[in-house]
Protein backbone atom coordinates (compact mmCIF):
# COMPACT_ATOMS: atom_id res chain seq x y z
CA UNK A 1 0.00 0.00 0.00
CA UNK A 2 1.34 3.41 -0.93
CA UNK A 3 2.36 5.72 1.86
CA UNK A 4 0.48 8.96 2.51
CA UNK A 5 2.40 12.19 2.04
CA UNK A 6 1.93 15.35 4.08
CA UNK A 7 3.50 18.81 4.19
CA UNK A 8 5.25 19.51 7.49
CA UNK A 9 7.32 22.58 6.69
CA UNK A 10 7.51 25.40 4.17
CA UNK A 11 9.83 28.23 3.21
CA UNK A 12 9.16 30.95 0.68
CA UNK A 13 10.99 33.92 -0.83
CA UNK A 14 8.35 35.55 -3.01
CA UNK A 15 8.27 38.98 -4.62
CA UNK A 16 5.54 40.04 -2.19
CA UNK A 17 6.88 38.45 0.97
CA UNK A 18 9.69 36.48 2.59
CA UNK A 19 8.67 33.90 5.16
CA UNK A 20 5.28 32.36 5.83
CA UNK A 21 3.90 35.13 8.03
CA UNK A 22 4.76 37.92 5.61
CA UNK A 23 3.63 35.90 2.60
CA UNK A 24 0.28 34.99 4.19
CA UNK A 25 -0.33 38.62 5.03
CA UNK A 26 0.48 39.64 1.45
CA UNK A 27 -1.85 36.96 0.06
CA UNK A 28 -4.73 37.96 2.33
CA UNK A 29 -4.29 41.65 1.54
CA UNK A 30 -3.84 41.10 -2.18
CA UNK A 31 -0.46 42.84 -1.88
CA UNK A 32 1.46 42.98 -5.14
CA UNK A 33 5.20 42.38 -5.35
CA UNK A 34 5.53 43.85 -8.84
CA UNK A 35 7.81 46.86 -9.13
CA UNK A 36 9.39 49.11 -11.77
CA UNK A 37 12.94 47.86 -12.48
CA UNK A 38 15.16 50.76 -13.67
CA UNK A 39 17.77 48.35 -15.06
CA UNK A 40 15.22 47.00 -17.55
CA UNK A 41 14.51 50.52 -18.77
CA UNK A 42 18.23 51.22 -19.15
CA UNK A 43 18.55 48.05 -21.23
CA UNK A 44 15.67 49.03 -23.56
CA UNK A 45 13.32 46.27 -22.47
CA UNK A 46 9.73 46.77 -23.56
CA UNK A 47 8.68 45.29 -20.21
CA UNK A 48 10.32 47.33 -17.44
CA UNK A 49 8.65 45.73 -14.43
CA UNK A 50 9.16 42.51 -12.53
CA UNK A 51 8.61 40.58 -9.35
CA UNK A 52 11.77 40.36 -7.22
CA UNK A 53 11.92 39.40 -3.51
CA UNK A 54 12.55 42.75 -1.86
CA UNK A 55 15.56 43.51 0.30
CA UNK A 56 16.84 40.01 -0.25
CA UNK A 57 20.56 40.78 -0.28
CA UNK A 58 20.45 41.55 3.41
CA UNK A 59 18.29 38.48 4.05
CA UNK A 60 20.79 36.23 2.33
CA UNK A 61 23.69 37.77 4.23
CA UNK A 62 21.93 37.14 7.52
CA UNK A 63 21.60 33.41 6.75
CA UNK A 64 25.02 32.37 5.48
CA UNK A 65 28.66 32.99 6.36
CA UNK A 66 31.05 34.92 4.12
CA UNK A 67 32.56 31.74 2.71
CA UNK A 68 29.24 30.25 1.58
CA UNK A 69 28.07 33.57 0.16
CA UNK A 70 30.96 33.50 -2.30
CA UNK A 71 29.17 30.87 -4.37
CA UNK A 72 25.50 31.61 -3.73
CA UNK A 73 24.08 33.44 -6.73
CA UNK A 74 20.53 34.77 -7.00
CA UNK A 75 18.93 31.49 -7.95
CA UNK A 76 20.75 29.39 -5.37
CA UNK A 77 20.20 32.08 -2.73
CA UNK A 78 16.42 31.94 -3.01
CA UNK A 79 16.49 28.13 -2.80
CA UNK A 80 18.95 28.07 0.09
CA UNK A 81 17.09 30.57 2.28
CA UNK A 82 13.77 28.82 1.55
CA UNK A 83 15.32 25.44 2.40
CA UNK A 84 16.62 26.65 5.76
CA UNK A 85 13.26 28.27 6.54
CA UNK A 86 11.32 25.14 5.58
CA UNK A 87 13.65 22.86 7.53
CA UNK A 88 13.35 24.86 10.74
CA UNK A 89 9.61 25.35 10.18
CA UNK A 90 9.31 21.55 10.12
CA UNK A 91 10.96 21.38 13.53
CA UNK A 92 14.51 20.43 12.52
CA UNK A 93 17.77 22.18 13.30
CA UNK A 94 20.25 23.28 10.68
CA UNK A 95 23.32 21.11 11.36
CA UNK A 96 26.77 22.52 11.97
CA UNK A 97 29.06 22.09 8.97
CA UNK A 98 31.56 20.32 11.27
CA UNK A 99 28.90 17.76 12.31
CA UNK A 100 29.57 14.66 10.16
CA UNK A 101 26.17 13.02 10.61
CA UNK A 102 24.14 12.62 7.39
CA UNK A 103 20.34 12.33 7.22
CA UNK A 104 20.06 9.40 4.79
CA UNK A 105 16.25 9.44 4.87
CA UNK A 106 15.79 12.93 3.44
CA UNK A 107 16.38 14.03 -0.16
CA UNK A 108 15.99 17.10 -2.34
CA UNK A 109 14.26 17.79 -5.63
CA UNK A 110 14.62 21.50 -6.31
CA UNK A 111 14.94 22.80 -9.85
CA UNK A 112 14.75 25.94 -11.89
CA UNK A 113 13.59 26.93 -15.34
CA UNK A 114 16.66 28.76 -16.57
CA UNK A 115 18.80 28.92 -13.45
CA UNK A 116 22.23 30.48 -13.02
CA UNK A 117 22.01 32.80 -16.01
CA UNK A 118 23.32 35.80 -14.05
CA UNK A 119 26.60 34.00 -13.37
CA UNK A 120 26.86 32.91 -17.00
CA UNK A 121 26.12 36.39 -18.33
CA UNK A 122 28.17 38.46 -15.90
CA UNK A 123 31.17 36.20 -15.42
CA UNK A 124 31.48 33.24 -17.77
CA UNK A 125 30.75 34.87 -21.14
CA UNK A 126 32.79 38.08 -20.66
CA UNK A 127 35.81 36.29 -19.18
CA UNK A 128 35.86 33.54 -21.78
CA UNK A 129 35.50 36.08 -24.58
CA UNK A 130 38.40 38.10 -23.16
CA UNK A 131 40.60 35.00 -22.99
CA UNK A 132 40.63 35.05 -19.18
CA UNK A 133 39.47 31.51 -18.44
CA UNK A 134 42.41 30.96 -16.12
CA UNK A 135 41.17 33.75 -13.90
CA UNK A 136 37.56 32.63 -13.53
CA UNK A 137 38.32 30.81 -10.31
CA UNK A 138 36.69 27.82 -8.67
CA UNK A 139 33.14 28.98 -8.12
CA UNK A 140 31.59 28.94 -11.58
CA UNK A 141 30.53 25.33 -12.08
CA UNK A 142 28.75 24.94 -8.76
CA UNK A 143 26.65 28.02 -9.58
CA UNK A 144 25.76 27.25 -13.19
CA UNK A 145 25.32 23.47 -13.09
CA UNK A 146 21.65 22.55 -13.39
CA UNK A 147 21.82 20.77 -10.04
CA UNK A 148 23.38 23.77 -8.29
CA UNK A 149 20.30 24.47 -6.18
CA UNK A 150 19.69 20.96 -4.89
CA UNK A 151 23.42 20.40 -4.35
CA UNK A 152 23.72 23.49 -2.19
CA UNK A 153 20.62 22.62 -0.16
CA UNK A 154 21.89 19.08 0.48
CA UNK A 155 25.17 20.47 1.80
CA UNK A 156 23.53 23.03 4.06
CA UNK A 157 21.33 20.41 5.71
CA UNK A 158 23.52 17.26 5.40
CA UNK A 159 20.91 15.35 3.40
CA UNK A 160 21.79 11.94 2.00
CA UNK A 161 18.81 10.60 0.04
CA UNK A 162 18.26 11.39 -3.66
CA UNK A 163 19.44 14.93 -4.45
CA UNK A 164 18.59 16.29 -7.88
CA UNK A 165 17.28 19.28 -9.80
CA UNK A 166 14.48 18.89 -12.29
CA UNK A 167 13.61 21.29 -15.08
CA UNK A 168 10.35 21.52 -16.99
CA UNK A 169 10.04 25.26 -17.64
CA UNK A 170 7.09 26.80 -15.81
CA UNK A 171 5.99 23.41 -14.51
CA UNK A 172 9.26 22.83 -12.64
CA UNK A 173 8.10 23.57 -9.10
CA UNK A 174 4.98 21.45 -9.38
CA UNK A 175 6.91 18.62 -10.97
CA UNK A 176 9.35 18.62 -8.05
CA UNK A 177 6.45 18.25 -5.61
CA UNK A 178 4.95 15.36 -7.59
CA UNK A 179 8.29 13.58 -7.99
CA UNK A 180 9.02 14.06 -4.30
CA UNK A 181 5.58 12.70 -3.39
CA UNK A 182 6.20 9.61 -5.55
CA UNK A 183 9.53 8.88 -3.91
CA UNK A 184 7.98 8.98 -0.44
CA UNK A 185 4.97 6.93 -1.56
CA UNK A 186 7.32 4.22 -2.79
CA UNK A 187 9.05 4.14 0.56
CA UNK A 188 12.37 5.32 -0.86
CA UNK A 189 12.59 8.38 1.39
CA UNK A 190 10.95 9.59 4.61
CA UNK A 191 11.17 13.22 3.63
CA UNK A 192 11.82 15.17 0.45
CA UNK A 193 12.51 18.88 0.16
CA UNK A 194 10.62 19.78 -3.00
CA UNK A 195 10.39 23.10 -4.77
CA UNK A 196 11.95 25.48 -7.22
CA UNK A 197 13.81 28.73 -7.61
CA UNK A 198 14.62 31.27 -10.28
CA UNK A 199 17.00 34.21 -10.32
CA UNK A 200 16.00 37.77 -11.15
CA UNK A 201 18.01 38.60 -14.21
CA UNK A 202 17.52 40.60 -17.40
CA UNK A 203 19.41 37.79 -19.11
CA UNK A 204 16.67 35.33 -18.12
CA UNK A 205 13.84 37.69 -19.03
CA UNK A 206 15.25 39.01 -22.32
CA UNK A 207 14.12 36.04 -24.40
CA UNK A 208 10.55 36.44 -23.17
CA UNK A 209 10.69 40.18 -23.87
CA UNK A 210 11.79 39.58 -27.45
CA UNK A 211 9.01 37.00 -27.87
CA UNK A 212 6.58 39.75 -26.85
CA UNK A 213 4.90 37.48 -24.32
CA UNK A 214 5.57 39.68 -21.29
CA UNK A 215 3.64 42.74 -20.21
CA UNK A 216 4.71 45.99 -21.88
CA UNK A 217 1.73 48.27 -21.26
CA UNK A 218 1.90 48.84 -17.51
CA UNK A 219 5.41 50.15 -16.91
CA UNK A 220 3.89 53.20 -15.22
CA UNK A 221 1.58 51.18 -13.01
CA UNK A 222 3.43 48.00 -12.00
CA UNK A 223 0.96 46.73 -9.39
CA UNK A 224 -1.78 46.67 -12.04
CA UNK A 225 0.36 44.85 -14.60
CA UNK A 226 -0.23 41.18 -13.75
CA UNK A 227 -3.83 40.69 -14.92
CA UNK A 228 -4.76 37.00 -15.17
CA UNK A 229 -8.29 36.41 -16.52
CA UNK A 230 -8.71 40.10 -17.35
CA UNK A 231 -9.96 41.44 -20.69
CA UNK A 232 -6.94 43.79 -20.61
CA UNK A 233 -4.32 41.14 -19.80
CA UNK A 234 -1.36 41.75 -22.09
CA UNK A 235 1.31 39.23 -21.17
CA UNK A 236 2.85 37.87 -18.02
CA UNK A 237 5.04 39.85 -15.64
CA UNK A 238 8.41 38.17 -15.12
CA UNK A 239 9.09 37.12 -11.56
CA UNK A 240 11.72 35.42 -9.44
CA UNK A 241 12.19 33.85 -6.03
CA UNK A 242 12.03 30.42 -4.50
CA UNK A 243 10.00 28.11 -2.30
CA UNK A 244 10.49 24.71 -0.72
CA UNK A 245 8.02 22.33 0.88
CA UNK A 246 9.01 19.57 3.29
CA UNK A 247 7.07 16.55 2.08
CA UNK A 248 6.97 13.80 4.68
CA UNK A 249 5.75 10.25 5.08
CA UNK A 250 2.66 10.50 7.33
CA UNK A 251 4.01 7.84 9.70
CA UNK A 252 7.24 9.76 10.17
CA UNK A 253 5.35 13.02 10.70
CA UNK A 254 3.11 11.39 13.31
CA UNK A 255 5.99 9.70 15.11
CA UNK A 256 7.72 13.00 15.71
CA UNK A 257 4.51 14.92 16.40
CA UNK A 258 5.01 17.27 13.49
CA UNK A 259 2.57 20.03 12.61
CA UNK A 260 0.86 19.15 9.32
CA UNK A 261 -0.23 21.87 6.89
CA UNK A 262 -1.97 19.70 4.30
CA UNK A 263 -1.89 16.32 2.59
CA UNK A 264 -0.65 15.86 -0.96
CA UNK A 265 -3.43 13.55 -2.11
CA UNK A 266 -2.11 12.99 -5.61
CA UNK A 267 -0.76 14.46 -8.78
CA UNK A 268 -0.03 13.89 -12.44
CA UNK A 269 2.43 14.95 -15.11
CA UNK A 270 2.19 14.71 -18.87
CA UNK A 271 2.94 16.40 -22.18
CA UNK A 272 0.60 17.30 -25.01
CA UNK A 273 3.08 16.07 -27.59
CA UNK A 274 2.97 19.39 -29.46
CA UNK A 275 -0.09 18.15 -31.37
CA UNK A 276 -3.82 19.05 -31.50
CA UNK A 277 -3.07 22.77 -31.22
CA UNK A 278 -0.14 22.32 -28.87
CA UNK A 279 3.41 23.40 -29.68
CA UNK A 280 6.65 24.02 -27.86
CA UNK A 281 5.10 27.27 -26.56
CA UNK A 282 1.37 26.44 -26.39
CA UNK A 283 -0.59 23.74 -24.60
CA UNK A 284 -2.51 20.96 -26.30
CA UNK A 285 -5.91 21.30 -24.55
CA UNK A 286 -6.37 17.53 -24.56
CA UNK A 287 -3.08 17.13 -22.72
CA UNK A 288 -4.17 19.66 -20.10
CA UNK A 289 -7.54 17.97 -19.51
CA UNK A 290 -5.97 14.50 -19.35
CA UNK A 291 -3.46 15.75 -16.79
CA UNK A 292 -6.20 17.17 -14.57
CA UNK A 293 -8.24 13.95 -14.78
CA UNK A 294 -5.16 11.83 -14.09
CA UNK A 295 -4.44 13.90 -10.97
CA UNK A 296 -7.99 13.39 -9.71
CA UNK A 297 -7.72 9.65 -10.34
CA UNK A 298 -4.36 9.49 -8.59
CA UNK A 299 -5.81 11.34 -5.61
CA UNK A 300 -8.85 9.04 -5.61
CA UNK A 301 -11.40 11.87 -5.55
CA UNK A 302 -14.34 12.98 -7.67
CA UNK A 303 -14.34 16.29 -9.62
CA UNK A 304 -17.13 17.59 -7.38
CA UNK A 305 -14.81 17.50 -4.37
CA UNK A 306 -12.60 20.30 -5.71
CA UNK A 307 -13.39 23.48 -3.76
CA UNK A 308 -10.90 25.74 -5.48
CA UNK A 309 -8.39 25.87 -8.30
CA UNK A 310 -5.07 27.64 -8.09
CA UNK A 311 -4.49 27.91 -11.81
CA UNK A 312 -1.45 28.37 -13.98
CA UNK A 313 -3.17 31.59 -15.21
CA UNK A 314 -0.30 33.82 -16.28
CA UNK A 315 -2.15 36.80 -17.83
CA UNK A 316 -1.80 35.79 -21.47
CA UNK A 317 -4.30 34.87 -24.19
CA UNK A 318 -4.27 31.33 -22.78
CA UNK A 319 -6.14 32.17 -19.55
CA UNK A 320 -9.70 31.82 -20.94
CA UNK A 321 -8.72 28.57 -22.62
CA UNK A 322 -7.34 27.30 -19.31
CA UNK A 323 -10.59 28.08 -17.48
CA UNK A 324 -12.60 26.22 -20.14
CA UNK A 325 -10.19 23.29 -19.98
CA UNK A 326 -10.74 23.07 -16.22
CA UNK A 327 -14.50 23.21 -16.75
CA UNK A 328 -14.46 20.40 -19.28
CA UNK A 329 -11.98 18.27 -17.35
CA UNK A 330 -14.04 18.52 -14.16
CA UNK A 331 -17.39 18.31 -15.96
CA UNK A 332 -18.50 21.39 -14.04
CA UNK A 333 -20.05 24.36 -15.85
CA UNK A 334 -20.03 27.94 -14.56
CA UNK A 335 -22.91 27.36 -12.15
CA UNK A 336 -21.12 24.50 -10.38
CA UNK A 337 -17.56 25.63 -10.89
CA UNK A 338 -15.05 25.76 -8.00
CA UNK A 339 -13.42 29.03 -7.02
CA UNK A 340 -10.51 29.81 -9.32
CA UNK A 341 -7.70 32.29 -8.75
CA UNK A 342 -4.17 33.18 -9.75
CA UNK A 343 -1.31 33.78 -7.32
CA UNK A 344 0.58 35.22 -10.29
CA UNK A 345 -1.69 38.26 -10.12
CA UNK A 346 0.31 39.17 -6.98
CA UNK A 347 3.82 37.93 -7.69
CA UNK A 348 4.07 37.70 -11.49
CA UNK A 349 5.26 34.56 -13.18
CA UNK A 350 8.24 33.23 -11.26
CA UNK A 351 9.03 30.66 -13.98
CA UNK A 352 10.78 27.65 -12.44
CA UNK A 353 9.86 28.85 -8.96
CA UNK A 354 6.22 29.58 -9.82
CA UNK A 355 4.78 26.17 -8.97
CA UNK A 356 6.58 25.99 -5.64
CA UNK A 357 5.69 29.55 -4.55
CA UNK A 358 2.05 28.88 -5.50
CA UNK A 359 1.97 25.46 -3.79
CA UNK A 360 3.00 27.20 -0.57
CA UNK A 361 0.07 29.59 -1.08
CA UNK A 362 -2.25 26.60 -1.55
CA UNK A 363 -1.06 24.82 1.59
CA UNK A 364 -1.29 28.02 3.67
CA UNK A 365 -4.84 28.65 2.46
CA UNK A 366 -5.94 25.11 3.32
CA UNK A 367 -4.29 25.32 6.73
CA UNK A 368 -5.76 28.72 7.58
CA UNK A 369 -9.08 28.45 5.68
CA UNK A 370 -9.04 31.35 3.24
CA UNK A 371 -8.70 32.12 -0.45
CA UNK A 372 -6.59 35.07 -1.52
CA UNK A 373 -7.95 37.55 -4.05
CA UNK A 374 -7.09 37.26 -7.70
CA UNK A 375 -6.34 40.91 -8.36
CA UNK A 376 -6.48 43.05 -11.49
CA UNK A 377 -9.38 41.23 -13.13
CA UNK A 378 -12.19 43.69 -12.42
CA UNK A 379 -12.77 43.48 -16.18
CA UNK A 380 -13.16 39.72 -16.57
CA UNK A 381 -12.31 38.48 -20.04
CA UNK A 382 -15.57 38.18 -22.03
CA UNK A 383 -14.86 34.54 -22.93
CA UNK A 384 -15.15 33.59 -19.25
CA UNK A 385 -17.78 36.10 -18.17
CA UNK A 386 -20.01 33.26 -16.95
CA UNK A 387 -17.31 32.26 -14.44
CA UNK A 388 -16.94 35.77 -12.94
CA UNK A 389 -18.70 34.84 -9.69
CA UNK A 390 -16.17 32.09 -9.06
CA UNK A 391 -13.15 34.39 -9.18
CA UNK A 392 -12.51 35.93 -5.73
CA UNK A 393 -11.61 39.60 -6.04
CA UNK A 394 -11.29 40.06 -2.30
CA UNK A 395 -10.02 37.66 0.35
CA UNK A 396 -12.57 34.94 1.11
CA UNK A 397 -12.66 33.49 4.62
CA UNK A 398 -13.45 29.83 3.94
CA UNK A 399 -13.18 27.61 7.04
CA UNK A 400 -14.75 24.69 5.15
CA UNK A 401 -12.13 24.76 2.41
CA UNK A 402 -10.93 21.16 2.01
CA UNK A 403 -9.51 20.52 -1.44
CA UNK A 404 -7.52 22.64 -3.88
CA UNK A 405 -6.25 21.63 -7.31
CA UNK A 406 -3.01 23.31 -8.36
CA UNK A 407 -1.83 23.28 -11.95
CA UNK A 408 1.18 24.39 -13.94
CA UNK A 409 1.68 24.36 -17.69
CA UNK A 410 5.04 25.06 -19.28
CA UNK A 411 6.88 25.62 -22.53
CA UNK A 412 7.43 22.22 -24.05
CA UNK A 413 3.67 21.57 -23.78
CA UNK A 414 4.28 20.03 -20.34
CA UNK A 415 1.55 19.88 -17.71
CA UNK A 416 1.33 19.23 -14.00
CA UNK A 417 -1.59 19.03 -11.61
CA UNK A 418 -1.52 18.42 -7.86
CA UNK A 419 -4.44 17.77 -5.49
CA UNK A 420 -3.97 19.12 -1.96
CA UNK A 421 -6.30 18.43 0.95
CA UNK A 422 -6.68 20.13 4.31
CA UNK A 423 -5.27 17.98 7.10
CA UNK A 424 -8.09 16.99 9.42
CA UNK A 425 -6.20 14.50 11.55
CA UNK B 1 58.74 43.04 0.51
CA UNK B 2 59.73 41.54 3.86
CA UNK B 3 58.50 38.19 5.07
CA UNK B 4 56.25 39.62 7.78
CA UNK B 5 54.47 41.87 5.29
CA UNK B 6 53.91 38.96 2.90
CA UNK B 7 52.62 36.86 5.83
CA UNK B 8 50.08 39.55 6.72
CA UNK B 9 48.92 39.86 3.12
CA UNK B 10 48.51 36.05 2.95
CA UNK B 11 46.39 36.06 6.10
CA UNK B 12 44.21 38.78 4.57
CA UNK B 13 43.81 36.78 1.37
CA UNK B 14 42.92 33.60 3.27
CA UNK B 15 40.33 35.41 5.40
CA UNK B 16 37.87 35.31 2.49
CA UNK B 17 38.09 31.54 2.10
CA UNK B 18 38.38 30.45 5.76
CA UNK B 19 35.02 29.60 7.35
CA UNK B 20 36.27 30.09 10.90
CA UNK B 21 38.35 33.25 10.63
CA UNK B 22 39.42 32.96 14.28
CA UNK B 23 41.78 30.19 13.14
CA UNK B 24 43.80 32.88 11.39
CA UNK B 25 44.49 34.67 14.68
CA UNK B 26 46.99 31.96 15.67
CA UNK B 27 48.23 31.19 12.17
CA UNK B 28 51.98 30.78 11.63
CA UNK B 29 54.16 29.92 8.67
CA UNK B 30 53.61 26.25 9.57
CA UNK B 31 49.80 26.51 9.34
CA UNK B 32 48.49 24.19 6.62
CA UNK B 33 45.91 25.91 4.41
CA UNK B 34 43.68 22.87 3.86
CA UNK B 35 44.25 20.82 7.01
CA UNK B 36 44.47 23.54 9.64
CA UNK B 37 42.38 26.35 8.18
CA UNK B 38 39.86 23.90 6.60
CA UNK B 39 39.81 25.85 3.36
CA UNK B 40 37.84 23.97 0.68
CA UNK B 41 40.46 22.46 -1.64
CA UNK B 42 38.70 23.86 -4.72
CA UNK B 43 39.25 27.38 -3.36
CA UNK B 44 43.04 27.09 -3.58
CA UNK B 45 42.61 28.22 -7.19
CA UNK B 46 41.01 31.44 -5.95
CA UNK B 47 43.77 31.95 -3.36
CA UNK B 48 46.41 31.66 -6.10
CA UNK B 49 44.57 34.14 -8.36
CA UNK B 50 44.31 36.60 -5.49
CA UNK B 51 48.03 36.20 -4.71
CA UNK B 52 48.85 36.95 -8.35
CA UNK B 53 46.79 40.15 -8.15
CA UNK B 54 48.07 41.35 -4.77
CA UNK B 55 51.77 40.63 -5.39
CA UNK B 56 51.69 41.28 -9.14
CA UNK B 57 53.28 37.93 -9.98
CA UNK B 58 52.38 34.87 -12.05
CA UNK B 59 52.19 31.47 -10.39
CA UNK B 60 52.37 28.42 -12.63
CA UNK B 61 50.14 25.41 -12.00
CA UNK B 62 52.98 23.10 -10.95
CA UNK B 63 54.23 25.76 -8.52
CA UNK B 64 50.75 26.15 -7.05
CA UNK B 65 50.47 22.39 -6.57
CA UNK B 66 53.41 22.49 -4.13
CA UNK B 67 51.82 25.03 -1.77
CA UNK B 68 50.64 23.36 1.44
CA UNK B 69 51.39 25.80 4.24
CA UNK B 70 51.35 29.56 4.51
CA UNK B 71 55.15 29.34 4.65
CA UNK B 72 55.25 27.50 1.31
CA UNK B 73 53.30 30.35 -0.25
CA UNK B 74 55.55 32.99 1.33
CA UNK B 75 58.68 31.25 0.02
CA UNK B 76 57.28 31.07 -3.50
CA UNK B 77 56.14 34.69 -3.46
CA UNK B 78 59.54 35.88 -2.14
CA UNK B 79 61.28 33.95 -4.91
CA UNK B 80 59.01 35.54 -7.52
CA UNK B 81 59.49 39.04 -6.15
CA UNK B 82 63.28 38.85 -6.07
Amino acid sequence: MKKRVVITGMGVAAPNGHGLRDYEEALRQGRSGIRFIPELKDLNFACQIGGIPQGFDSVRKSYFDHEKLLSINDNIGYASVSAVDAWTDAGFQVPDSEDDRVDWDTGVIVGSGIGGMDTIAKTVVPMVNEGKVRRMGSRIVEQVMNSGTSARVAGLLALGNQVTSNSSACSTGNEAVIDGMQRIRMGLAKRMLAGGSEGASPYIWSGFDSMRVICRKFNDDPEKASRPMSATACGFVPGSGGAILILEDLESARERGARIYAEVLGGALNCGGHRMGGSITAPNPEGVKRCIRMALADAGIEPGEIDAINGHLTATFADPMEVHNWSEALGRGPEHFPYIHSTKSLVGHCLGAAGAIECVAVALQLYKGFLHPSVNCEDIHPDIADFADRIPQTCVEYPGLRTIAKAGFGFGDVNSCIIFRKWEG
Amino acid sequence: MDEQKIFQEMVNILRTYTKDVSLLDKATKETHILNDLKVNSARLVDVIIKCEDVFEITIEDDEADKIGTIGDAIALIQKKLN
